[in-house]
């Protein structure tokens, strides 16, 4: 990596630290990019399906239409975020060309290469990348990526695997802490990274980038939840405009991420939502978007 | 009695700030509720996120007049990027509630959107810092009684106003000092 691109990176990195703390929400039109925007989002993803959408669809999804893009940047003024398909570089150069903020390489989609992620480290706008464990996040850092979240099952409402990935991205980086300083080197090759980020984990105890949870997050509570078990901040999709009130649903959320460990608050952000999003169990789902690329 | 900072912790970088403050062994507290701002204090950060979202929470939390009463009262107040478009009182195109208690004109994403971002060097109150703009926004024009402290490519991006210091850059994000130290000086 030369000179530009490590400086491009480091104000990749910092561009989600400016996210923390804060909720990204999916929206399919400008309206509901206000909608977001006003409840408190500090940013939005621009889609033209959210995930329960694309799931009960099926077939194969891409990236957006542009033009759908640009309507939504042009309507709000937090940062803008979209998706590509995993391994679609093309897609990527795309959403670059149109200056989208963040680019979510994002097993949501259809996964365009079963082998390869895109090379991240050659563009200059930043991405963001789905974990499930310790070895995805920092193989998905070591590509480029800035910004991480965990994968969830997305469109589900279920909040299970991104509790799941969540938990055992934090112990697999206790136990990282833990380990002696000979110890890394074969840690590294287990996890297939290189030793300077398993370093990095061992003497900070974090990942070097910001980890947000993403995936099934429906309610103030699973917001909260994910919080307390380590996440920056959040990512919700269909939980929000597949609600039945979702302006209050969102600021809901926001606040709850916010006041993540004021149960009292939680009680009264709780109240009266309306009908929170259908929601499909785990155990009910045909296909695993979590297990799209490794 | 050593000086107790609050950092405004409703959302963004306030993490950052508080590992800077505790470099110069400066206490602080979070932020985050009425009862945490109602704690003794000698100072206010305002940190770098999203200024839409915190304007929300601060509204939504009762926060907003409370903090606005203190700092026209005298308190000591920085804030950085999103901070510094809460306390601006004049910006195009912002129809969210603000503290508004500073006598500047802002203009928000001046530098457009991530692939503007950017580090620079630049002369912040007389010393050569390094300074990191992340959709970042600048001062377009300062009222009377405001001291232009920082002037980067011709656009303004720190100020003082008497108890308030704003600057359109993160000082939490680099490894210098210098803007914490002389906001130590306005509290100190």
């Amino acid at each position: 990596m030369n000179m530009e691109n490590q400086d491009r990176q480091t104000l990749n990195r910092n561009l989600a630290q400016m996210l923390k703390g804060g909720v990204i929400m999916d929206v399919t039109t400008a309206e509901q990019a206000k909608i977001a925007e006003e409840a408190g989002a500090c940013a939005v993803m621009a889609l033209e399906h959210i995930p329960a959408d694309i799931r009960a669809a099926g077939g194969v999804s891409r990236m957006s239409d542009p033009k759908m893009i640009k309507s939504i940047q042009q309507a709000v003024s937090i940062p803008v975020m979209a998706k590509c398909r995993i391994g679609h570089f093309v897609e990527a150069q795309i959403l670059q060309a149109i200056e989208i903020d963040y680019i979510d390489e994002s097993e949501v989609l259809s996964p365009a290469d079963d082998v390869y992620h895109i090379d991240k480290t050659k563009f200059d706008v930043p991405f963001v990348c789905g974990a499930r464990d310790l070895g995805e996040a920092l193989r998905r850092i070591a590509e480029g990526a800035t910004m991480i979240r965990t994968k969830g099952e997305p469109g589900t409402g279920d909040v299970i695997q991104a509790v799941r990935h969540m938990r055992l991205m934090q112990s697999e980086m206790r136990r990282i802490v833990s380990l002696g300083e000979d110890e890394i080197f074969e840690k590294a090759k287990e996890l297939q990274v290189s030793l300077d980020l398993v370093k990095y984990v061992h003497e900070n105890g974090k990942l070097p980038v910001v980890n947000f949870a993403a995936g099934g997050i429906a309610t103030p509570a699973d917001a909260a939840l994910m919080m307390q078990l380590g996440a920056e901040g959040v990512f919700v999709g269909s939980g929000i405009f597949k609600s039945g009130n979702p302006q209050k649903r969102a600021a809901a959320i926001v606040q709850a991420v916010t006041n993540f460990r004021d149960a009292k608050k939680l009680a009264e952000l709780s109240e009266d939502l309306g009908e929170a999003m259908v929601g499909i169990n785990e155990q009910e789902i045909k296909v695993l978007m979590a297990e799209r690329g490794k | 009695m050593g000086k107790r900072i609050a950092v405004l912790s409703l959302q963004g970088a306030f993490v950052e700030h508080e590992k800077m403050l505790g470099e110069l062994g400066i206490a602080c507290f979070e932020v985050r509720r009425r009862k945490d701002w109602d704690q003794p204090k000698d100072g206010l950060i305002i940190p770098g996120g999203e200024s839409t979202t915190q304007s929300k929470l601060l509204v939504d939390l009762g926060l907003m007049d409370p903090i606005k009463d203190e700092i026209l009262g005298g308190m000591p107040v920085f804030g950085t990027c999103a901070g510094l478009i809460l306390l601006a009182k004049n910006m195009e195109g912002g129809p969210f509630g603000r503290l508004s208690t500073m006598n500047i004109s802002v203009r928000r994403n001046a530098y457009g959107r991530q692939l503007g971002s950017f580090h620079a060097r630049g002369s912040f109150a007389g010393q050569d810092i390094p300074m990191t703009f992340i959709r970042a926004p600048y001062i377009e024009s300062v009222g009377a009684g405001v001291e232009v402290l920082s002037v980067v490519d011709g656009h303004i991006v720190a100020a003082r106003e008497g108890n308030q210091l704003a600057a359109a850059f993160h000082p939490e994000l680099d490894d210098c000092q210098a803007v914490y130290e002389y906001f130590a000086r306005m509290f100190g």
